[in-house]
């Protein structure tokens, strides 16, 4: 079959709902454009259990610190699911760690501001969870079962990330003077990040129109945010937290918030290298990667000895 | 697949006593034994699974999509293998 008659029938596919797998015929572009945006994903979760992972020896109790440990066991969890999936694509997980230590490949940008107090992983858990659920569920629907299949797992599992952030803030906004302005501290350090983190404005990403039409992107950047802000917005008022955007109002016509402009600048820059931790993050990756070597050397072996005595016995 | 990492596993989890396993993703491992773990921790943090499988992946071998229409054709035009199409007139029972 040639190639426009293969795509024809990618394309009816897709426009069907019905969705591709590895073995099947793709084109290039799509295979390429998945395993930028997948391993992009799967590189951010396990780069996001560094700034949490930071506050689990800190932990203000012993149930906080159970929860938070096993939040960042699922962050862990979910980058494998799609490290997984995207060697279905035919790249190996060890290439794309290699891409990351390197500093070639990148991942969400969010990543890249520090946890400086207790209340930041309140603030994680509620927006930065939050943000990604949206953008998730949205993916959940595309067109790559192996992509898709991870997104619905991963989608179950997020929402107690979400919730136990919520409750973080929650308590500290109805703690002690101190511990309420140490939340808004928070909320106003991560309320922006956690905007920009969705993605460029639509009219600043390009390719989007073919991308969508094969179901990779379901739903533009500024949709997810809007969503995002629409349901965010009474949460933090429900706990008397003020969002620190003074533009923002509510449109009763539309029924949708509507923010003030967006700092692309800082966003593209973080993106770039120039955040306050990318340094930082990369290194303790590239460390972490160093000091678990003789785990795997040791598992080696042991799986080598195994087979020789299997084989004696 | 090249020789950088270990082996790859596909995992199968059975969710439920008397249902299927079913597939869920893969796990690299040195051996066989270091797989089911790995899968344990990677699938199962919520009690989604009472058994897990793995299987190398080299090991499988699976038909080509390319082929899916002619392949399963043979099926397709025996419809007298389904009860529906029989026509049993009203008032018989327990058929
Ligand atoms: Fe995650
Ligand atoms: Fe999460």
């Amino acid at each position: 079959m040639d190639d426009k008659k293969q795509l024809e029938q990618f394309e009816a596919k897709i426009a069907a709902g019905l969705k591709i797998e590895p073995k099947d015929w793709m084109p290039e572009a799509y295979r390429k454009q998945l395993i930028r945006m997948m391993s992009q994903h799967a590189h951010s979760e396990i780069v996001g259990m560094l700034p949490e992972g930071n506050w689990i020896t800190r932990a203000p109790s012993l149930r906080r610190k159970a929860i938070l440990l096993a939040k960042v066991q699922d962050e862990a969890g979910h980058g494998l699911y799609l490290y997984s999936a995207t060697e279905t694509l035919g790249v190996d997980r060890s290439e794309l760690l290699e891409q990351l230590h390197s500093g070639k490949a990148k991942y969400s940008s969010i990543f890249n501001y520090p946890t400086l107090t207790w209340a930041d992983i309140g603030a994680i858990g509620w927006l930065v969870d939050g943000a990604a659920i949206m953008n998730q569920t949205a993916l959940a629907r595309g067109s790559y079962g192996p992509y898709s299949r991870a997104m619905v797992k991963i989608c179950k599992e997020e929402s107690f990330h979400n919730r136990q952030g919520y409750e973080i803030m929650m308590n500290l906004a109805q703690g002690t003077p101190e511990q309420k302005e140490m939340a808004q501290d928070a909320f106003n350090r991560w309320w922006w990040p956690s905007i920009m983190m969705l993605g460029p404005s639509d009219d600043k990403s390009p390719n989007s129109d073919q991308l969508m039409r094969w179901k990779v992107k379901m739903e533009s950047n500024d949709a997810i945010r809007q969503r995002f802000i629409d349901r965010t917005v009474p949460q933090a008022e429900f706990i008397g937290l003020k969002v620190p955007d003074a533009d923002l109002k509510f449109n009763d016509v539309t029924g949708h918030y509507e923010h003030g402009p967006i700092n692309w600048e800082e966003f593209f820059d973080v993106i770039k290298g120039n955040g306050p931790c990318n340094a930082k993050r990369i290194k303790d990756r590239v460390e972490a990667d160093k000091k678990g070597a003789w785990v795997r050397e040791a598992a080696t072996a042991y799986a080598a000895k195994q087979a020789k005595e299997k084989l004696v016995a | 697949m090249s020789d950088s990492q270990w082996p790859l596993w596909e995992v199968f989890v059975q969710g439920n006593p008397g249902i299927p396993h079913k597939h869920v993703g893969s796990v690299h491992a040195p051996d066989a034994e270091m797989a089911i773990q790995n899968a344990r921790d990677v699938y199962t943090r919520r009690s989604e699974g009472i058994s897990i499988w793995v299987v190398p992946a080299v090991e499988i071998s699976a038909s080509s999509p390319e082929d899916q229409g002619a392949f399963f054709e043979p099926s397709n035009d025996k419809p007298y293998r389904h009860p529906t199409f029989y026509k049993i007139p009203e008032g018989v029972k327990y058929l």
